[in-house]
């Protein structure tokens, strides 16, 4: 319907853009009324959003002439700012951006690495930066919720862990139970994506292969080798950030510093 | 004429010791000492510090200012996990961890690669009046009876000293009398040194022998707990 509206590319993409920002603002307005307040930080997250995916693609431009080794410190200004973005999941936790960049760029950086190796990502910028991205952001997602709930178990269960800070339990070993609950959690997203490939969601990636020529079936391959990287990618993003975040909530008299109201 | 009475060695000594957040003063130059077999209630009125005080003996918080000697070695020089095995802390809320009551007692000394025989743990259960619990779930134990677990899995660890954090606040009469009763079998028995930590008046003068009272972090008043406490 919009297109008998607009009728430039440009004027087109700004009306969806609208249309959908508008689809968001209801969910905000639905959480408004049940006493949650996203308003500031969604509005926030899309204006930022909007102007970082137009700068990037503008980028992109330019780099699709620039040589190869470029991509390289396009993923690593991607890596710096996904850790400092999901570290905002872990308020209270000293050392949480360090902590999310070094887990981001193990486990995105190796997949990436060994897969452009192995030559399952061709080396080319337009499809480096693209799947390198994919890869990164969902590094991000899974170290934010992984992040996050740690927090929260933590913060909820302080109780139990200065009781066997208190039986002589070492530090790292009495929120073990919480890192793994945290770890498991973060992977949820990911291997529901998998798990639902084909039935639940058919991903951008395919379609667009599908619609630049490629062939359907090797378009539907490549989909699960994104998802399956990105799986590993988010798994080992995760199992760096839990090992590494698990002994910067204690001081080093193993003293519980996370605590509520504190 | 009776000899006097030959002093016990100090368990554990404070010195100015402090502690200060964003600057909000919890506990300030709080100086005393405590001899083997000495019960010693801390009490004051809400928020006056007795649990930040409690919480600096065994370095569950780092002080801002002094610090603690356990006999005769300033705390800051001994391992945190050995420092929280010689002082036991028992919480106001049991926390127990999920299983069988055998399981919350073995865990202590597991932390030190020790397994409590199962002669153990009945003694230990027995002490605090709960004989038979050892293959019970915790999550089918009464206030009372948890907080009682608790105190056994503290004592597992063979404490020098016993830091008692509000005990008996979170039960009801009943329960209070029984975790009470335990405590002071568990004290007379052993002839183990202690700090409670009560708003109770009377409980203090029933278990303690000494008293401090603590007023906006500050030690107002110190010394035998029928004397201070009754003034």
């Amino acid at each position: 319907m919009l297109n008998w509206f607009f009728h430039s590319q440009l004027q087109l993409g700004l009306a969806q853009a609208l249309v959908a920002a508008l689809a968001a603002l209801t969910l905000v307005l639905l959480a408004r009324g049940r006493g949650i307040h996203l308003e500031v930080e969604t509005l926030i997250a899309m204006v930022r959003g909007l102007v970082q995916i137009i700068a990037v693609g503008s980028i992109l431009v330019i780099l699709l002439r620039a040589p190869r080794w470029t991509s390289g410190i396009v993923l690593a200004g991607m890596i710096v700012a996904a850790g400092a973005t999901s570290a905002r999941r872990a308020k209270g936790i000293p050392d949480a951006f360090r902590v999310s960049a070094w887990a981001i760029a193990f486990g995105a950086g190796s997949v990436i690495a060994l897969m452009t190796s192995l030559g399952v990502i061709d080396t080319a910028i337009t499809t480096l930066i693209p799947i390198g991205s994919m890869l990164i952001a969902n590094a991000m997602n899974t170290n934010g919720l992984a992040l996050n709930r740690f927090r929260a178990d933590v913060l909820a269960h302080s109780g139990e862990i200065e009781t066997a800070l208190a039986l002589g339990a070492e530090a790292r070993s009495s929120v073990s139970p919480y890192v793994q609950a945290s770890f498991e959690a973060s992977l949820i997203p990911a291997i529901d994506s998998l798990r639902s490939l084909g039935i639940v969601w058919i991903p951008g990636l395919m379609a667009g292969m599908m619609l630049s020529g490629a062939r359907p079936v090797y378009a539907a391959i490549y989909q699960f080798v994104v998802l399956a990287m990105i799986f590993a990618a988010s798994g080992l993003t995760s199992l760096v950030s839990t090992t590494l975040i698990r002994g910067r909530v204690f001081s080093p008299a193993e003293q519980l510093l996370l605590q509520p109201g504190r | 004429m009776s000899a006097p009475p030959i002093p016990t060695a100090v368990i554990l000594r404070t010195e100015h010791l402090g502690r200060t957040v964003k600057d909000k003063t919890l506990v300030q130059d709080a100086s005393f000492e405590l001899r083997k077999g000495e019960v010693l209630a801390i009490t004051g009125p809400s928020g006056s510090g007795k649990t930040s005080l409690l919480r600096l003996l065994n370095r569950l918080d780092e002080p801002t200012s002094g610090t603690v000697y356990v006999e005769d070695v300033d705390y800051r020089n001994i391992e945190p996990r050995e420092l929280r095995r010689k002082l036991g802390l028992v919480t106001q809320r049991p926390f127990l961890f999920p299983g069988t009551v055998a399981d919350n007692l073995r865990f202590g000394p597991a932390q030190r690669g020790q397994t409590l025989s199962s002669e153990g743990i009945e003694q230990l259960l027995s002490q605090v009046g709960l004989k038979d619990y050892s293959g019970r779930d915790v999550a089918n134990l009464s206030g009372g009876e948890a907080q009682r677990v608790s105190l056994a899995r503290t004592l597992a660890n063979s404490p020098l000293a016993l830091l008692l954090d509000e005990p008996t606040s979170a039960l009801d009469e009943a329960a209070k009398h029984e975790v009470e009763s335990a405590i002071q079998k568990v004290v007379r028995d052993q002839g183990l040194t202690c700090v409670i930590v009560t708003h109770d008046v009377q409980q203090a003068i029933r278990l303690a022998s000494r008293a401090l009272v603590l007023d906006q972090g500050r030690i107002t008043r110190a010394g035998q707990a029928g004397e201070v406490l009754s003034a």
